[in-house]
């Protein structure tokens, strides 16, 4: 016990002897956190979407116009429950639609209260078991009158999906790339104290001192330096995602019905991949700087 | 305490020691001289396994060191207190300080270090300067300070490394006699030396090394007549001081 608080205050002093390189390391860790969080969230995001349209994916939705009766609407389903491919067809009236929203939207179901009448129209849905068919399927049904649009999710899904493996393939190298950078840029910080120190350490190790002993308080300092990193792009990854959602959220939903991930879930998410990624940076730097000088 | 059975040390150019087998018995107190290059540092950087033997044994208390893993070094290290030329003191930390730091980093307990710190400053008598930092003693009170850092944990054997080498020959003559005390009270001393007169006067147990083989063990003289009285005296020996010094300054733990 006594040794881990000699550890930290060692390692608190010696961050504070080295301002100006223990920033440098903080900035350079931050800043590759930050690019790295840009990635998470648009991964999250685009993962999220292309679940949720997912679940559409073998659907088509045929919504009818303002005014068309239930009759209507059943002499359609009559039409297409004899079309090869398809599985199921059934009617969805305004209500269900919107305690699909509801569902869909969860936390921020809220924001729905807000509708003084429900704006969505009544649809038929198409459940299809053969999506060949389905483009086939989806330009019959556009040519009946009372159908306003149809939506059809297979073009947008499949873009989707693959601008997220892109995406995340992205993500993959440019953090490997970053994180290198920032293991280098960490050792070179916790070198200079080490040198700095040469002289102690010189004469704990004539006097008997264990290498981890020695080790510690740089330890401690690599992994303060990437904690302390961690925590500030934490906050201004949310800082700057909520003022994203805020500006662009309504068009997200408008565009994919699909509302942005809430804020609070990726600051969740974010905190304990970005402290491991800090401290493993922060510890990894500081266990190369000194290998040469614990070889014996 | 120390025994050196067929030892063989070879750097990428030169030799280090070329099969040493030397004892250093329990209370000893041996000089080791030499020229520069001879192996006088190779010999001491083996005993505290600085540097690994490339075959041969050695016994430290009874244990062989060749064989010690990394581990295990700090352990050994904790019998055998060492004291440099250029004494090495924390320039930050007081004497006391510079002291109790030794006692600190082997997780001593704080009364155990209260109490042993002011002890062992008596002994080397600067009790009176424990608040002070090393840049406002003299050199001959530097060296006193290292030498209680060296003995605080109580080893069994002490290193000093040339430890008058930086001393004018009053000062150093006080410090030989502190380490003549610290060895009648029963620790083993070993120490480099250059110092002719200070080898002469003590009388001890002298080992000369020189490329790389021991040419004499013998109570007595500091030897080498022949060579010195071929040297410039001043000049030479200073010479030689300064190489060793930037060599060891290289070839250091760091």
């Amino acid at each position: 016990m006594k040794s881990f608080f000699y550890t930290l205050k060692q390692a608190f002093l010696q961050i504070f002897r080295n301002k100006a390189m223990s920033l440098a390391s903080i900035f350079a860790i931050m800043a590759m956190l930050l690019i790295l969080s840009i990635f998470f969230i648009l991964v999250i995001n685009i993962n999220t979407a292309a679940q949720a349209i997912q679940q559409d994916y073998d659907s088509i939705e045929l919504f009818l116009k303002d005014g068309t009766s239930e009759e209507q609407a059943h002499e359609i389903i009559a039409d297409f429950e004899k079309e090869k491919g398809v599985e199921d067809v059934y009617y969805k009236t305004k209500a269900d639609a919107m305690a699909d929203f509801r569902t869909r939207w969860g936390d921020n179901a809220y924001l729905l209260d807000s509708l003084s009448e429900n704006p969505l129209p009544d649809s038929v849905v198409i459940l299809i078991s053969d999506l060949e068919q389905a483009s086939d399927l989806a330009k019959d049904a556009a040519t009946y009158d009372s159908v306003e649009d149809v939506k059809f999710y297979k073009d947008t899904v499949d873009k989707l999906l693959k601008a997220t493996h892109f995406i995340q393939i992205a993500a993959v190298v440019v953090m490997v790339f970053l994180i290198i950078v920032s293991v280098v840029v960490v050792t070179n910080t916790i070198k200079l104290t080490v040198v700095n120190r040469s002289n102690e350490i010189s004469i704990m190790k004539y006097v008997g001192a264990t290498n981890w002993f020695i080790r510690g308080p740089f330890l401690a300092e690599g992994i303060i330096i990437g904690m302390i990193s961690a925590g500030i792009s934490i906050g201004l990854s949310a800082v700057i995602y909520k003022q994203l959602i805020e500006v662009l959220g309504d068009q997200m939903v408008s565009m994919l019905s699909v509302p942005m991930v809430p804020v609070d879930f990726l600051v969740l998410n974010f905190l304990w991949i970005f402290l491991a990624l800090g401290i493993s940076i922060g510890a990894c730097g500081s266990i190369i700087s000194m290998r040469k000088f614990l070889d014996k | 305490m120390i025994v050196f059975n067929n030892v063989t040390k070879r750097y990428k150019s030169n030799i280090g020691l070329d099969k040493v087998s030397v004892k250093i018995n329990k209370g000893d107190f041996v000089f080791l001289v030499g020229p520069s290059g001879a192996g006088k540092s190779t010999f001491i950087k083996l005993i505290l396994k600085e540097i690994d033997a490339d075959s041969g044994s050695i016994k430290v208390r009874g244990n062989e060191v060749t064989t010690l893993s990394n581990r295990q070094i700090p352990k050994l290290r904790r019998n055998i207190g060492i004291v440099f030329q250029d004494f090495r003191l924390l320039p930050k930390k007081t004497v006391y300080e510079n002291v109790a730091f030794a006692m600190e980093i082997i997780h001593q307990p704080r009364k155990l270090i209260k109490k042993n710190v002011p002890q062992v400053l008596s002994m080397v008598g600067i009790a009176a300067k424990a608040d002070k930092y090393p840049d406002e003693l003299s050199a001959g009170e530097q060296q006193r300070v290292a030498i209680a850092r060296a003995i605080v944990n109580k080893p069994r054997i002490l290193i000093a490394d040339e430890p008058t080498g930086n001393l004018d020959p009053d000062t150093a003559w006080e410090i030989m006699q502190l380490l003549n005390q610290i060895n009648m009270r029963g620790t083993t001393i070993v120490m480099v030396t250059h110092a002719k007169d200070i080898v002469d006067k003590m009388g001890k147990r002298v080992i000369a090394i020189e490329k790389g083989r021991i040419v004499r063990d013998e109570f007595g003289a500091y030897g080498f007549e022949e060579e010195l009285a071929s040297m410039e005296m001043s000049q030479d020996t200073l010479q030689s001081k300064r190489t060793f010094r930037s060599r060891f300054k290289r070839g250091g733990i760091l």
